[in-house]
């Protein structure tokens, strides 16, 4: 921009310039018309959401008309202690979501390590691409993917015959409790198309915390005599941690909220998002469904700031 | 990695480990692309017994379809502009000045993203019911973009980053007024990062469903309409099909907004 092809600013002179060195002069006042309506949208329109659903918790169902009555009482939240099966549903999900994020780290890292360690700039900014795609498109197509390739005729029941390994797809269903009659309609199907489609979410943050390591940090590692092995364990790991822990954020919230995935691959037994959609839904128990809402909104809580502890949000 | 530090080469298990990331992330896609062109209409069977593209012609003239198709590409349409206008205040808010709470404002654009779909559906619905509003395009765009802003906030703010604050003062300095130097000088200057974050938002709001599925009442966008279709299966072909199409819709402005980005140190997409 050169400054010939600027107006002469001085022959305007009109209302926007007027109004344009009265903010000059007031920064703050600036800055508030900067942020006022990020916050506002933010803050009313999501966060007063967000805290008018926790306030439903508080409120109970009339005991015989099933309608909601906007009393502050307690009633929803005993019932929600006093059934065990609320707790089997929150350990459930609690526990796929952590399996999902073990798998997906496993799965990320040595990505991410090759996009940041090894990959010349063309191959790295495919591999980019590669996990962007899937991270920001096709969430439904991609778990409606998984219903084609674990159905009972799909593509992995064929492949195992093909190479006769069918007696190995049926061990596998046939393990208590997690398998089931086919691939689609198992926990294990659930947890694969979970680890699938949240492993974006791993990559990322992980590719960010080792572009950060510094190729310094590494060569003195090697000149004080560790070997490639113990400088990846004592140097680089350690590093590039809080980018697991960031990843995990998503891995592990995404799975905690998600209802779509396990209703349409897995057993009949709820997850914690079938469970809150299912409240609000048919079951019209909204106090009940908020009672709900409050575990994840707690957990990620507690997440974030053990996260923020570990230096997670640098490689967010 | 034994190789790692002269002349970096990977390992054959380093080198495996990423090709088999890379295809767990992709095959899939290819397969709904295959089942799109098969004969067979009732069941998945694997391998396909023939191709055809009747398909496509079938679902094009489905009138519930392209309802869908409306629909969603004017909520992604609206709440991209909503998010560009949001997502760039507060980018260049958090930018020009450190305020009080500077570090909550990202948090507080994150969390939509960060904490399950299913709360901020359920929160936004509560809300609507609470207020009496009824179910309009607006309640969804509301939904989509405020989980929208946060791309452009990223895309911008990282390209602010890298914006020279002596350009602007340049700029102030031969005279220009704060409204020329945002016209000529700041908003060439992050044009690339605006249209990457606004095509990241709209492929975001074009494939979402579950804030959707709250705020749509009884409308149907496309990804509602695909989920209507996967628990009440009626004619599965054109599911395939329409499966391809959001494929293609989310993946060209997404290719887009990283070939736009391409040179610069900041990439569109990335989380941060």
């Amino acid at each position: 921009m050169t400054a010939a092809a600027l107006p002469a600013p001085r022959q305007r002179g009109g209302a926007l310039s007027g109004l344009s060195s009265f903010l000059h002069g007031r920064p703050g006042l600036l800055l508030a018309l900067l942020l006022a309506p990020p916050l506002v949208w933010l803050g009313i329109i999501y966060l007063g959401s967000l805290f008018t659903l926790l306030a439903h918790s508080f409120f109970g169902l009339d005991e015989f008309s099933g309608v909601m009555v906007r009393e502050v009482t307690l009633d929803t939240w005993k019932e929600f202690f006093g059934n065990a099966s609320n707790g089997d549903v929150v350990l459930r999900s609690a526990l796929m979501a952590a399996a999902v994020t073990a798998a997906d780290a496993l799965i990320a890292f040595p990505l991410a390590y090759f996009m940041v360690r090894f990959a010349g700039i063309r191959t790295r900014g495919l591999l980019y691409l590669a996990v962007m795609l899937p991270l920001w498109s096709s969430y439904l197509v991609r778990v409606y993917a998984w219903k084609l390739i674990l159905a009972k005729e799909g593509i992995v029941s064929w492949f195992a015959q093909q190479l006769h390994l069918g007696w190995l797809l049926e061990a596998v269903l046939e393990i208590p409790v997690v398998g089931g009659p086919s691939l689609s309609t198992s926990y294990i199907g659930t947890f694969i198309v979970f680890s699938y489609i949240w492993l974006p979410f791993m990559i990322l943050p992980i590719v960010a915390a080792l572009e950060r390591v510094p190729g310094s940090v590494i060569e003195a590692s090697g000149d004080l005599g560790a070997d490639a092995g113990q400088t990846f364990r004592k140097v680089i790991l350690p590093l590039a941690f809080p980018g697991v822990v960031a990843g995990s954020i998503f891995t592990f919230s995404l799975t905690l909220g998600d209802y779509i995935i396990p209703s349409i691959i897995g057993k009949s037994t709820p997850f914690l998002g079938e469970t809150v959609f299912r409240l609000q839904g048919t079951a019209g128990n909204i106090p009940m469904a908020a009672a709900f809402t409050v575990v994840p909104v707690v957990v990620m809580g507690v997440y974030l700031m053990v996260a923020k502890r570990l230096g997670a949000f640098d490689a967010l | 990695m034994p190789s790692d530090r002269h002349g970096p080469r990977a390992g054959w298990g380093l080198k495996a480990a990423t090709a088999g990331g890379v295809l767990f992330l992709h095959l899939p896609l290819l397969i709904i692309v295959l089942y799109a062109f098969s004969i067979e209409e009732r069941s998945f069977a694997f391998p396909i017994p023939g191709f055809t593209t009747q398909w496509f012609g079938v679902a094009w003239e489905r009138e519930d379809v392209r309802r869908a198709l409306w629909l969603s590409v004017k909520v992604g349409a609206i709440s991209m502009l909503v998010a560009l206008v949001l997502g760039t205040l507060a980018a260049a808010a958090v930018w020009r000045s450190r305020f009080f709470g500077r570090e909550a404002i990202s948090l507080l654009l994150i969390l939509p993203i960060a904490l399950p779909g299913i709360i901020t559906g359920i929160s936004l619905r509560s809300a609507i019911g609470l207020l009496d509003i009824p179910f309009s395009t607006w309640t969804l765009v509301i939904g989509h973009a405020t989980f929208c802003i946060v791309v452009v906030y990223n895309n911008v703010l990282a390209r602010f980053r890298r914006t020279s604050r002596a350009l602007i003062e340049a700029s102030m300095d031969l005279g220009a007024d704060g409204f020329q130097t945002l016209r000529h000088v700041i908003l060439p200057s992050i044009a690339t990062a605006l249209l990457a974050g606004g095509m990241l938002a709209f492929a975001l709001s074009f494939d979402e469903v579950i804030v959707t599925t709250f705020t749509a009442g009884q409308q149907a966008t496309l990804p509602i309409w695909m989920l209507s279709e996967l628990i009440r299966p009626r004619q599965r072909p054109v599911t395939n099909v329409v499966a391809v199409f959001v494929i293609c819709v989310t993946f060209i402005p997404i290719i887009a907004a990283f070939w736009l980005t391409r040179d610069a140190q900041d990439t569109a997409g990335a989380l941060k």
